[in-house]
């Protein structure tokens, strides 16, 4: 104990405080005088007037001043030149620093009439950038940087096999691979910690994004260098525009922006902020915004209701030019893109709007020739006023399409991809709201007129519903009554619908095909490219099932069903699978691979992927402990036009020869090499063990070179034992008569 | 990717069958599997330990199983059906580690009680009690069964330690109180030892993930090398010899498995699996290794036995892949012992159950094409 204190003065007054350096202590804990002149502004751009309007004049401009804070009594110093008038500014003096700065960035610009403008500052920082020498007298033109050539950020299309990317978050690792089907993935990039919560692409692949806690960074290009950088701290979730143009941040924490927490490129403006609106091509928001209260609701007990947020709150149109948010039950804001001014300075009013979705897809209505983006929304029954599902035409605000609903409890809206259908799941309640039944509202939005099918054959509740891309059919899971407080999930239902035939090739009525029962399946995942569909059970205990569907299997026509319509599908089950602790599954861009996913995020059990090809068989499984995210790595839309499109189509048959050739011989050199490396292997093991044979037999160790047996003399005494065992394997009887 | 091994499936099919001796009605397969394997394959229950085994093994001869378990009684069991074959009383504290000699005549055993123990094989009389001050870890024969080697822990105020001591084969014969050699455990103390060939190395796995080997006459330290992590987690919790003594296999908590050569303890193979390791065994005829553990049940709290990868895992040797996997156990595998003919292998869990597997012919059968063409031109010439 006492070595550690022997260098230590025995005795304290031979202690010289004096000679000890405070200078570094006195600096760090340097109390900053308030120099009293905080609570000051300085007011510019008054109008000019003589003496004895002064008052009159001091008296308008404290109004003003008095609506951020409490001037102090003879607070406002106005001076008077020579000639007997005023100089257009003034000084004044509130109660508290905090109102000061409140008046700074509140007053500043605020117009007094038509020809004169306030100009609000505060007096220190007049102080700091006003004094001479602070700002460059002289105009210096900033520096032009030459111009640099960037990577192209699409360079990974040209991949001469067509593969596609996907990015995978496990551990601490986030790295972007090719996927090489049933080989292991090929590494493009690897880096440790890239993220600090999740990894997500920009909708056409363009970027990699991560997250952190001073904000988000984009990443792209053959270097994955970083493209930009957007601070938002404390973000939590980002959503991006589906052009890729812009990008909206959130953090449930309102920012913090003063002069005491800078953060790079926000502004006051942003202070206590919730959102942010970005332009990706400059890395500038363009504008933010606070959390909207939510109404809390109450349930029919009188318990309060725990809003779940909506995400994305803000919702782009599809082609980047508008943006929407909704105040539930009042209004939907829309608001323009770049200046992200709202659209003719006015929210929409809907009374009691509880949901709205953009069309995925420009629409293109029959007999409309003007530019028009649409909305979905519905508001619930008000009074005596029916529920309503309508359809809003922006810019022009026109409601173009409303339909009345009854005994209505919940709905959701569906768009089909191309914008062709929209459909409004219908969850209505029994006059005595016991019961519960699901309708199918279809809004056919390319026909003339927007004409509304009905599907209201389901007797249950549909719990998931999903359109085919591009297509014209759809799925749905349905579930019977749920019994109050089980361990075992209810079973469900899948049912499959599609139009039927009619002559023309129009789309006729939309028709049940055919329902699996007795299913645990709760998710329905589309190919992108429409046609097969996956229907699993996701976050389940007890079952993982994957069941692989092909709505247009070539049947052998004479096993067409006669008498009836002809549907525009022919389902079959093409494989099952069984994922354990499956929590995600996706699909990759080309529609060729699904990969399923136990992630880190849900639970700890066997965390890893599957993939599967489009048909359900598995190509390849990987155990990664802490495995969390793999995502494929979205395509931009094709530049090919149609007719190449169904030319290439045309000759898919000659192509698929080619490519078959080219996985033949891959396959044949890959299994070459292993094989070359395990006969290598074999031969370095066989001469090492001869030689270790060789020294034994030099050392004369004979028990090792019989397997650690002892050689015994046999003593004629050998018992022998012999044991019969009989089974028997089946046993059938039979009556002789 | 020529080979696929085609017993995978099944032999974890059959592991998973629960067959007592008592009730030999054969299993009535559901599916489509081929009835035949149901038979052959199913493993024999060995349900005579009340907690979880620490080790179990073949005689040479391969026709007896020896068993330890916390439970304090050692059992000898009989292999091709599972019958028990006697039980040695004695140890007054949960047992770590038994062996054999060549002869199969005698029986060393260590354990919680601080001693190490002698045991007749065919009369279970108690031949020599030794006494230590701390507990014994792990105690081998040498191959010729004139040397018995014993690890001892280390506590406070004792330094872990290998102990070696002269074994007269005669079971009249007084046995030697004092050891030959001692080898004391300075840095990190020893977890696993054995003998090499002809007795010239003493090699050691440490708790540190390091292997040494010691001379074997004077006891001294001619080498130590870092073999797996080294992090007090990772300390190697089984070393298994082949057949010849050449070379052996580590087992280590850091998930791998590796073969060293004696000699050398140069590193030829690894296999790295996703759970941390029990044990690893060496396989006769076929050139595969067993690898055995799971998640310790101290570190999970609802361990189901998927999750728990409660499984052994069939390795090949030489290629090091994975090729197989049986299920069984509800809790992690302590031991795995293989039939020194390379006929079946038995495994000890900490659900106290040891499980008898005879393999069947889809496994003896069972080649990587280029192990077939040497085969081939083998015969050829």
């Amino acid at each position: 104990m006492s070595t550690a204190y022997d260098n230590l003065p025995m005795e304290d007054d031979e202690f010289d405080e004096s000679q000890v350096d405070f200078t570094d202590l006195e600096e760090q804990y340097q109390v900053r005088l308030d120099e009293g002149l905080d609570a000051f502004v300085v007011i510019d751009g008054l109008p000019v007037v003589p003496e004895d309007s002064k008052g009159k004049l001091v008296k308008f401009i404290l109004r003003k001043l008095n609506t951020v804070g409490r001037v102090k009594d003879d607070g406002v110093h106005m001076p008077v030149g020579e000639d007997g008038k005023t100089e257009g500014y003034a000084f004044v003096e509130y109660n508290a620093p905090s109102e000061a700065i409140a008046a700074a960035k509140q007053l500043h610009l605020t117009a007094l009439d038509k020809k004169h403008t306030m100009l609000v500052n505060k007096l220190t920082d007049i102080d700091r950038f006003g004094k001479e020498g602070r700002v460059d007298e002289e105009y210096t033109p900033p520096q032009i940087e030459p111009f640099q050539q960037n990577e192209h950020l699409r360079s990974w299309l040209g991949d001469s096999e067509g593969r596609d990317q996907m990015v995978m978050f496990r551990g601490e690792k986030v790295g972007v691979f090719w996927n090489n089907k049933d080989d292991a993935p090929e590494p493009v990039v690897d880096r440790e910690n890239w993220t600090e919560s999740f990894v997500q692409w920009s909708p056409q692949g363009t970027f990699l994004c991560s997250i952190h806690a001073q904000g988000v960074q984009l990443w792209g290009g053959k270097q994955w260098n970083r493209q930009k950088r957007f601070a938002h701290p404390g973000v939590n979730l980002v959503d991006f525009s589906p052009g890729e143009n812009y990008f909206t941040t959130w953090s449930h924490r309102p920012l913090q922006v003063d002069e005491n927490h800078p953060v790079p490129t926000l502004s006051l403006e942003e202070d206590g902020k919730n959102y942010i609106i970005w332009d990706i091509a400059t890395g500038k928001p363009l504008r933010s915004f606070a959390t909207l209260d939510v109404p809390t609701s109450t349930d029919a007990e009188g318990n309060p209701v725990k809003k779940k947020m909506q995400w994305p709150t803000f919702k782009w149109s599809a082609d980047d030019k508008y943006v929407a948010r909704m105040t539930q039950g009042q209004s939907i804001s829309v608001y323009e893109l770049p200046r992200m001014n709202l659209l003719e300075k006015t929210s929409v009013k809907i009374e009691g709007v509880m949901d709205f979705e953009w069309a995925p897809a420009t629409p293109k209505r029959e007999g409309i020739k003007t530019y028009e983006q649409l909305f979905c929304y519905w508001t619930p029954e008000l009074g005596s006023n029916p529920a309503k599902v309508g359809l809003m035409s922006i810019p022009s605000k026109e409601i173009v399409r409303t339909r009345n609903l009854f005994n209505v409890s919940d709905a959701k809206l569906h768009w089909q991809s191309e914008a062709a259908y929209v459909c409004v799941k219908v969850d209505r309640h029994s006059k005595s709201k016991k019961s519960m039944a699901t309708n199918l509202e279809i809004f056919r939005v390319k026909e003339k007129g927007v004409p509304v099918e009905v599907v209201d054959s389901i007797k249950d509740t549909v719990i998931n519903f999903a359109w085919e891309p591009k297509g014209n059919r759809f799925v749905l899971i349905t579930t019977g009554e749920i019994p109050a407080q089980t361990a075992v999930p209810p079973k469900t239902a899948v049912s499959f619908f599609a139009p039927e035939k009619i002559k023309g090739g129009g789309v006729g009525n939309f028709r049940h095909i055919r329902t699996a029962d007795k299913k645990n399946s709760n998710a329905i995942y589309w190919s992108p490219k429409g046609r097969f569909v996956v229907v699993a059970t996701l976050q389940s205990q007890q079952s993982f099932d994957l069941d692989f569907w092909d709505l247009s299997f070539d049947k052998p026509k004479d096993e067409a069903e006669k008498g009836e319509k002809e549907l525009h599908a022919n389902l079959q089950l093409m494989a099952t699978a069984d994922h354990y602790g499956v929590s995600d599954i996706e699909w990759d861009p080309s529609g060729r691979y699904v990969a399923t996913v136990a992630s880190a995020f849900r639970h700890h059990m066997e965390n890893g992927y599957h993939l599967y090809d489009f048909k359900g068989t598995l190509l390849r499984e990987e155990a990664i402990d802490r495995f969390k995210q793999l995502i494929w790595r979205p395509r931009p839309p094709t530049l090919l036009t149609k007719e190449e499109q169904a030319e290439i189509r045309k000759n898919l048959r000659n192509y698929s020869k080619v490519f078959d050739e080219q996985d033949t011989a891959k396959k044949n050199t890959a299994d070459k090499a292993v094989i070359e490396a395990r006969r290598r292997l074999l031969e370095e093991w066989n001469a090492w063990r001869d030689s270790m044979r060789l020294m034994l037999e030099e050392e004369g160790a004979e028990i090792e070179l019989n397997d650690g047996k002892v050689l015994r003399d046999v003593d004629g005494e050998v018992e022998e034992i012999e044991e019969i065992v009989e089974e028997i394997i089946e046993e059938s009887e039979e009556v002789i008569s | 990717m020529t080979a696929h091994f085609n017993t995978k499936t099944s032999i974890s099919e059959v592991g998973s069958v629960k067959i007592h001796k008592s009730c030999p009605t054969p299993h009535t397969p559901s599916d489509t599997s081929p009835h035949i394997r149901y038979i052959i394959m199913r493993p024999i229950l060995l349900s005579g330990h009340e907690r979880a085994l620490t080790q179990v093994k073949y005689n040479p001869d391969g026709d007896i199983i020896f068993s330890v378990s916390k439970d304090h009684v050692v059992c000898a069991w009989y292999s091709h059906n599972g019958e028990r074959f006697g039980t040695y009383h004695g140890h007054q504290g949960a047992l770590w580690t038994v062996d054999v000699d060549p002869t199969s005549t005698l029986l060393a055993t260590g354990g919680a009680d601080n001693t190490m123990r002698l045991w007749e094989v065919k009369t279970g009389r108690l031949l020599k009690t030794w006494e230590f001050p701390t507990s014994i870890k792990r105690v081998e024969f040498s191959a010729d069964g004139r040397q018995l080697l014993g690890v001892t822990e280390r506590r406070s105020g004792h330094t872990g330690s290998i102990v070696v001591y002269e074994i007269n084969p005669d079971v009249e014969a007084e046995q030697a109180d004092e050891h030959v050699l001692r080898i004391i455990c300075e840095d990190s103390k020893a977890t696993v030892a054995g003998f090499s060939y002809l007795a010239q190395y003493i090699i050691a796995g440490h708790e540190d993930g390091t292997v040494s080997q010691y001379d074997g006459k004077s006891g001294e330290l001619l080498y130590n090398t870092q073999v797996h992590e080294p992090d007090v987690q990772n300390q190697i919790t089984d070393l298994q010899w082949a057949p010849d003594r050449t070379y052996f296999i580590t087992a280590s908590k850091d998930k791998s498995a590796k073969i060293l050569a004696a000699d050398s303890l140069e590193v030829f193979k690894t296999y790295q699996t996703d759970t941390p390791l029990n044990s690893a065994a060496i396989t006769p005829v076929k050139d595969f290794v067993i690898l055995g553990g799971g998640q310790a049940a101290m570190d999970v709290t609802t361990t189901s036995a998927r999750q728990g990868k409660f499984e052994a895992r069939f390795w090949h040797k030489i290629f090091a892949e994975e090729i197989g996997r049986v299920r069984g156990h509800f809790g992690p595998l302590n031991y795995v012992a293989v039939h020194p003919q390379g006929t079946g292998y038995c495994s000890g869990g900490e659900d106290g159950y040891v499980r008898v597997h005879h393999f069947d012919k889809p496994y003896f059968d069972f080649l990587y094409e280029v192990e077939r063409e040497q085969l081939q031109a083998q015969s050829n010439l």
